[in-house]
């Protein structure tokens, strides 16, 4: 360097648009390409979020999960525990034993839940499938309202709670008042749905007036409606008259959901609600403004405050609709599954299993759907693998749950299976945006 | 609030008109003072107590019991026998009341002077609705005093261990939802171990594994998949209850005698100290899991504030990067101490098989996890609150046995509710400003 | 300490943000770097610092080749570094946040604060600082935050001190004593790189300087090269500081605030009877060093803080008390100083983010469902009008670069029917040709008769743009003056002082 006050080095000649690149900006590198660059079509991208995306890892996450399972029961059974005794002997038996007992279970699993040609009849032959159908049920509608918190930026783990309240109202309704056919349905729903919508609706109010966290309330109020309801059970008020059970009497036969396919058949009318339900969902996040509004709150509340949407009207809206999803699910319990009377064990883990479905689903309607019935098909199957299998039906909850577990990580997943990464070659990571929420070295540097 | 504004402001508002004269003065202190504050009112306080002192009125004196009131103050076993003492029911309850108006109405006085309400004031508030309560719900009866508070701290040394694993991982930035997997995993392990080896201790150290290895997946999963750390823990809870119930079911019933019996913890009465009337029965008569405790406390507390371990961990959770900056790895003092965390919840499921129960049964937890996590936040993230939380919920399960024995006038279900009752007050802001590590649940990413 | 930077490159994806950068400070020297907003200045340092680690290159301490993995590593080579947004942690004390990472130990792990207590006292002694060591930082002033930070650094016997940015939170009179310090430090021996955009403070206290641009080294110069040519380094032309417009023609006042003060959550007094107005056609700019309310005092003019008094009228109509979707109804165009933040949701697409803030009614919104054909074509029309650089208008706007992000935000504001339009920190962070199209833009909108605000903590921007100008300082206003002030009389006004001949600016005279 010279000793002149300025000697300015040889450089290219700047222009906007590679400062721009050089300010640190996200689409570093990216040459600003003009608007005549055609957006690529709905099919390509859903093409490319199969082979390289989501679609993929959630699909080897399933895989995954099963062989882990398949690893558990292989374990746990006596005749492989058995056979691996003499492994140096005949390390054959000990192969055959490990076949037979995971395709044995899965095989049962699989007649549970889609299709089963042993049995005579084609009726009988397909019933699995509608039973699958029949659990997937509740599960959509409580994998929606939690996937639609998910989407507002909160996080819904009171299903439970908003499950049961929505059960014993709409359990109240179905037994007390003795409306007419078709009103009486009517009524039954609505009164869970809106007591399911006021229990979610508390905590989205607690944490719009007073800034508590969601994920608290949610689980407290759980806690509150099971031991309300348990209360309540053992009270004129749900408990069936001249029974010392905390056990509510039947419902009537006016506010039963109806059977879809014949007497033969669980499968109720709640099906054709839910599949309603996800088409509302679907348009209510993507073509509505309510929707849009619940969508700028959830990724950056900050952003949407300014621009005017009432961030806190919104969460208390949000939790209000997640919770009726939620308390759906919870009318379908009782007025399509367990008709005889229910008890505060009426959920069925439903509010817990509906985060593992809105997770799978990826908080997307239809994703949602898909998911709710893939976790239905396990519900079914599981049963008859125990009932055939001797398998607990616990299993079912490993499995959910590994699911979960592998989709929320997927580098994890990549791997096991030994995958490129998609994101990484070709489109580097844009050093300076992280995840809003993450915290690096970056976004100190950045600021 | 403008009349609260300092007069001193040196404004000049164009306008405003004329202008006030520019200011000559050549260095203003400003640059090291802080802005002038106004001081905030809240409310809150005064509302609570005179909700409670409401309440006190419409139960204890509009709804007041007539009868006697006894408590018995020793143990047959006891050296030293204190006489029980006797109370006039509704005389009790008026005096009692009238106290607590009283109290309320200082508080009101509190608030209006700006001066602070502490800890301690709220401490006999909730002292003396206690006793009234305890009066007016054992009236014509006699409530066991020693056994009411040994019960207490029985069912609290799992929340206590929880709500410390709790602390140290959220205080660390890892929230910790996974208690409750945790404690399972622990009881269940510990049961079979002792089992197995006949050994307790051997049984413990299986309970500390256990414990450590559900805190791995979620350290695993939350720091280096940056997967959502709630999501994790609630996903974890799951997956543990899925495998102990699967494996309980598929195994342990398949033989009881060798997986399932463990040997118990005997109680160890320590001399001298056991022999102190009412604290000496219910502190110094445990097993040596409850003496754990008392040091697990001691250690975790003088740990977190006084040690180069606890400014670290502190020093992380609240603010990574300056963390980072001075040389301290995040990451993996993240990890770690979410490990240690595990362990030290696993201690405290090992006491629901080793300590009190004698087995593992499915879910035997029954949301314990979940109470701690209460305890945590009620504890506002501090060991010995959190503890002193831990222990009100227990005492709150415990008298719902007590009073269920002597025939109690309010549903045991309602007393049950009242740890969560009391958290979502609390996370509402009620009970004072409730505010956690800052950077608790958000992942750190260095380059 | 003798430093060394050989060849030093470090890139992310794409972006190469250090281009074989070299650099060498002598020991006790003040050696400045200077470079535009996102030149790669604080990449380097945090190479430096062993925060990131270089692509190619090697640090170089007293001849000695240093492999830094973290930065424990590089305060244990000698190297400290003032953080621009401090590295400490509000709750704990002065001495707490002093000895983290180094901390002394007595019987049972226990803390030695007693001898933190004493190295910051002993510290703070030798350089006049007054902090006092049991203070929660969190209740400390700025000033002294940073006081803190340089204890810290010190505390590690830091040989070589590096101040990224050090200036942009403070006053000019802060700012004076913290070059007083540089230079006492510089005196004990201490080498110092300091990192800054700011002109005045290189020359005034900088040794040797060296100039980078689009993460290369451009050049070197000594203190006494002029402004203009640090200027035309940095940027890499003659920069066109002033922007070409006509005198204003301002009508009746619009905006009339009167006795503003705003109350933040902690009960502080942010924004202090502050009173003002704003005529149609002209533009207000608020000047300020950052962190003096200017930010409060937009927000309240939004609806966006809840504790305000005073009033605040609009065509005769108050604004006051009024929520945030009321506040745009009434016609008031607002771009927010964090873009990223508060501007934009990164992960909706450019035409979302053209509706965000119309989400309620017409045109975008009809019976409850959004009218997606309408916004599409609304977008590409925006897009052209305010040449946003996409690929497309379902492009997620976080992957635009900042200058079309903020010409996104731009193009929704402005093609709203406005009464008032507030920008905050309209060109902060943003390229210099983006710069150019902002500035146009917002005088375009002062001259189609919309009253203006320009809040900026950028003197140059100010005089630019300004037809008014406000100084803020400590939450009140020193004094509104015409737009051609001196810049020094300015820097005077942001230290809270009006000199002595200069009165507050009659508004007509102003105007005029």
């Amino acid at each position: 360097m010279s000793d002149s006050p300025v000697t300015p080095g040889s450089q290219a000649p700047v222009t906007p648009a590679s400062s721009a690149a050089a300010s640190g900006s996200p689409a570093s590198g990216s040459p600003a390409s003009g608007p005549a660059v055609e957006p690529p079509s709905r099919w390509r991208k859903a093409f490319n979020e199969i082979i390289g995306g989501s679609v993929m890892i959630s699909v080897l996450a399933v895989v995954l999960a099963i062989v882990a399972g398949g690893i558990l029961i292989a374990v746990t059974d006596e005749n492989v525990q058995k056979a691996a005794g003499y492994f140096f002997a005949r390390p054959g038996d000990t192969f055959a034993e490990i076949w037979k007992s995971v395709s044995g279970a899965y095989v049962a699993l699989f007649q549970g839940a889609v299709f089963n040609p042993k049995r005579p009849e084609f009726v009988d032959q397909i019933k699995p499938i509608t039973e699958t159908l029949t659990f997937a049920t509740p599960l959509i509608a409580a994998g929606l309202g939690v996937g639609l918190a998910f989407r507002v930026g909160m996080f819904n783990i009171g299903g439970r709670g908003q499950m049961l309240i929505a059960a014993a109202c709409a359990g109240w309704v179905g037994f007390t008042l003795h409306l007419p056919w078709g009103i009486h349905l009517v009524v039954a729903i609505l009164a869970g749905v809106i007591g399911g919508g006021i229990w979610g609706g508390i905590a989205g109010l607690l944490k719009a007036r007073t800034g508590a966290h969601e994920v608290i309330v949610t689980i407290m109020l759980n806690y509150v409606a099971f031991y309300l309801v348990s209360y309540l059970l053992r009270t004129p008020v749900l408990q069936a008259p001249g029974s010392n059970n905390p056990k509510s009497p039947p419902i009537d036969a006016t506010a039963v959901l109806p059977d879809l396919l014949g007497p033969q058949f669980n499968l109720h009318l709640g099906f054709i609600i839910v599949i309603a339900a996800t088409v509302f969902v679907w348009w209510l996040l993507n073509r509505s403004s309510l929707g849009f509004k619940f969508r700028a709150v959830g990724l950056n509340p900050n952003a949407a405050r300014v621009a005017g949407i009432d961030v806190k009207n919104m969460y208390v809206y949000a939790m209000l609709i997640s919770g009726a999803l939620v308390g759906l699910a919870g009318v379908f319990q009782v007025l399509g599954t367990v008709t005889t009377g229910f008890s505060s064990g009426i959920d069925a883990g439903i509010g817990f299993d509906a985060i593992t479905v809105a997770l799978l689903g990826r908080s997307k309607p239809w994703g949602i759907f898909v998911a709710g019935i893939l976790f239905g098909a396990f519900k079914a199957g599981g049963f008859a693998m125990q009932a055939s299998q001797g398998i607990p039906i616990d299993i079912v909850l490993v499995v959910q749950s590994l699911i979960v577990l592998f989709i929320a990580a997927p580098p994890l997943v990549r791997a096991v299976f030994r995958l490129p990464d998609p994101a990484n070659p070709k489109k580097p990571k844009a050093p300076k945006t992280p995840k809003p929420a993450v915290e690096t070295r970056e976004a100190v540097a950045a600021k | 609030m403008s009349d609260r504004l300092p007069e001193n402001v040196t404004t000049n508002g164009l306008a405003g008109g004329s202008g006030l004269p520019p200011t000559e003065h050549n260095h203003p202190d400003a640059a090291i003072d802080a802005p002038p504050t106004v001081l905030v009112k809240s409310w809150k306080a005064p509302i609570a107590f005179g909700f409670f002192a409401l309440g006190a009125i419409v139960l204890f004196i509009v709804f007041g019991r007539d009868g006697d009131s006894t408590f018995r103050l020793s143990t047959d076993s006891d050296l030293i026998q204190l006489p029980a003492v006797v109370l006039p029911t509704r005389a009790t309850g008026i005096v009692l009341s009238i106290v607590l108006v009283v109290l309320a109405a200082i508080s009101v006085w509190f608030v209006a002077t700006d001066r602070k309400i502490r800890v301690w004031f709220m401490a006999v508030f909730a002292v003396v609705f206690l006793i009234a309560f305890l009066t007016w719900a054992s009236a014509g009866q006699t409530i066991p005093l020693p056994g009411l508070l040994i019960g207490t701290v029985s069912l609290s040394v799992p929340l206590i261990f929880g709500a410390l694993g709790g602390v140290i991982s959220e205080r660390v930035g890892v929230v910790n939802v996974a208690i409750e997997g945790q404690l399972l995993a622990g009881a269940f392990v510990s049961a079979v171990v002792a089992s197995v080896t006949g050994n307790l201790f051997v049984g413990l150290l299986g309970a500390v594994i256990a414990g450590t290895l559900v805190s791995f997946v979620l350290a695993a999963f939350s720091i280096k998949y940056l997967v959502d750390q709630v999501i994790v823990g609630v996903v974890l809870n799951v997956l543990v209850t899925g495998l102990t119930s699967f494996l309980y079911s598929q195994v342990l019933t398949a033989n009881p005698d060798l997986l399932n019996s463990p040997p118990r913890f005997d109680r160890l009465p320590i001399p001298l100290l056991s022999e102190i009337p009412i604290i000496g029965p219910t502190l110094f008569r445990q097993t040596i899991v409850v003496y754990l405790m008392y040091i697990a406390v001691a250690v975790v507390f003088y740990g977190l504030f006084k040690t180069k371990w606890g400014l670290r961990v502190r020093a992380v959770g609240e603010h990574p990067q300056a963390a980072d900056t001075v040389g301290i790895k995040v990451n993996s003092t993240r990890f770690w101490n979410v490990l240690l965390a595990g362990a030290i919840t696993g201690l405290g499921g090992a006491y629901f098989t080793l300590g009190s129960v004698g087995q593992f049964n499915k879910e035997m937890t029954a949301g314990a996890g979940y109470i701690a996590l209460a305890a945590v936040i009620f504890g506002r993230w501090d060991p010995i609150r959190a503890t002193l939380a831990a222990l009100l919920f227990g005492f709150a399960t415990n008298l719902q046995y007590v009073l269920g024995v002597i025939g109690s006038p309010v549903p045991s279900e309602f007393l049950l509710m009242l740890p969560y009752l009391i958290t979502i007050f609390a996370v509402a802001g009620l009970v004072g400003r409730v505010r956690g590590p800052a950077a608790a649940g958000r992942p750190y990413v260095s380059a | 300490m003798k430093l060394e930077l050989r060849g030093i490159t470090k890139r992310f994806g794409a972006l190469t943000a250090n281009d074989h950068i070299d650099l060498t400070v002598e020991p006790g020297e003040i050696h400045a770097l200077l470079g535009e907003n996102g030149a790669g200045k604080s990449t380097l340092m945090n190479v430096l610092y062993g925060l990131y680690q270089a692509d190619e290159g090697e640090i170089v301490l007293d001849e000695v080749v240093q492999h830094f993995a973290g930065p424990g590593d590089a305060m244990n080579a000698g190297i400290g570094m003032v953080h621009q947004h401090f590295m400490l942690i509000p709750v704990f004390t002065v001495a707490e946040n002093v000895m983290l990472g180094h901390e002394q130990t007595g019987f049972a792990g226990q803390l030695d604060l007693v001898a933190a207590r004493k190295v910051v006292r002993e510290i703070s002694n030798r350089f006049g600082f007054h902090v006092d060591p049991d203070a929660l930082v969190g209740d400390l002033p700025v000033g002294v935050q940073q006081r803190v930070e340089i204890i810290k650094a010190l505390s590690r016997d830091a040989r070589v001190l590096v101040f990224d940015e050090p200036t942009a939170v403070l006053t000019p009179q802060e700012t004076d004593e913290l070059m007083a310090i540089m230079r006492q430090l510089k005196e004990s021996g201490t080498s110092i790189v300091f990192i800054t955009h700011k002109l005045r403070e290189v020359r005034e206290v900088a040794d040797r300087i060296t100039v980078i641009r689009l993460g290369k080294v451009v050049g070197e110069a000594s203190p006494t090269a002029t402004n203009a040519e640090l200027a035309s380094l940095m940027v890499g032309r003659a920069v066109e500081l002033t922007v070409q417009k006509d005198p204003a023609k301002p009508g009746a006042a619009a905006l009339v605030v009167d006795n503003l003060s705003v109350i933040d959550p902690r009960g502080q007094v942010v924004v202090r009877d502050v009173s003002f107005d704003v005529k149609a056609g002209e533009i207000l700019a608020i000047a300020g060093v950052q962190g003096n309310g200017q930010t409060e005092l937009t927000e309240a003019l939004m609806g966006l803080q809840d504790r305000v008094t005073g009033e605040i009228t609009l065509d005769g109509k108050t604004l006051r008390g009024l929520s945030v979707r009321k506040v745009l109804n009434s016609g008031v165009g607002f771009v927010p100083e964090d873009r990223k933040e508060d501007g934009l949701v990164g992960e909706f697409t450019i035409a979302e983010n053209l509706m965000l803030d119309r989400a309620d009614g017409s045109p975008f919104v009809k019976g409850g469902g959004l009218q997606l054909s309408f916004l599409n074509t609304f977008a590409e029309e925006k897009s052209k009008e305010f040449d946003v650089r996409s690929q497309g208008i379902q492009t997620e706007v976080g992957r635009l670069s900042g200058g079309n992000q903020q010409k996104v935000v731009l193009a929704r504001e402005l093609s709203r029917t406005l009464r008032l339009f507030v920008a905050a920190q309209p060109t902060r962070g943003i390229d210099v040709g983006s710069i150019e199209f902002v500035h146009k833009r917002i005088v375009a909108t002062r001259d189609e008769g919309i009253p203006v605000i320009v809040v900026s903590t950028e003197l140059d921007e100010v005089v630019a743009l300004a037809d008014r100008i406000a100084v803020m300082y400590r939450g009140g206003i020193v004094g509104i003056v015409p737009g051609d002030t001196p810049r020094d009389v300015l820097g005077l006004m942001m230290a809270g002082e009006v000199p002595a001949g200069v009165l507050p600016a009659d508004p007509e005279g102003a105007a005029a």
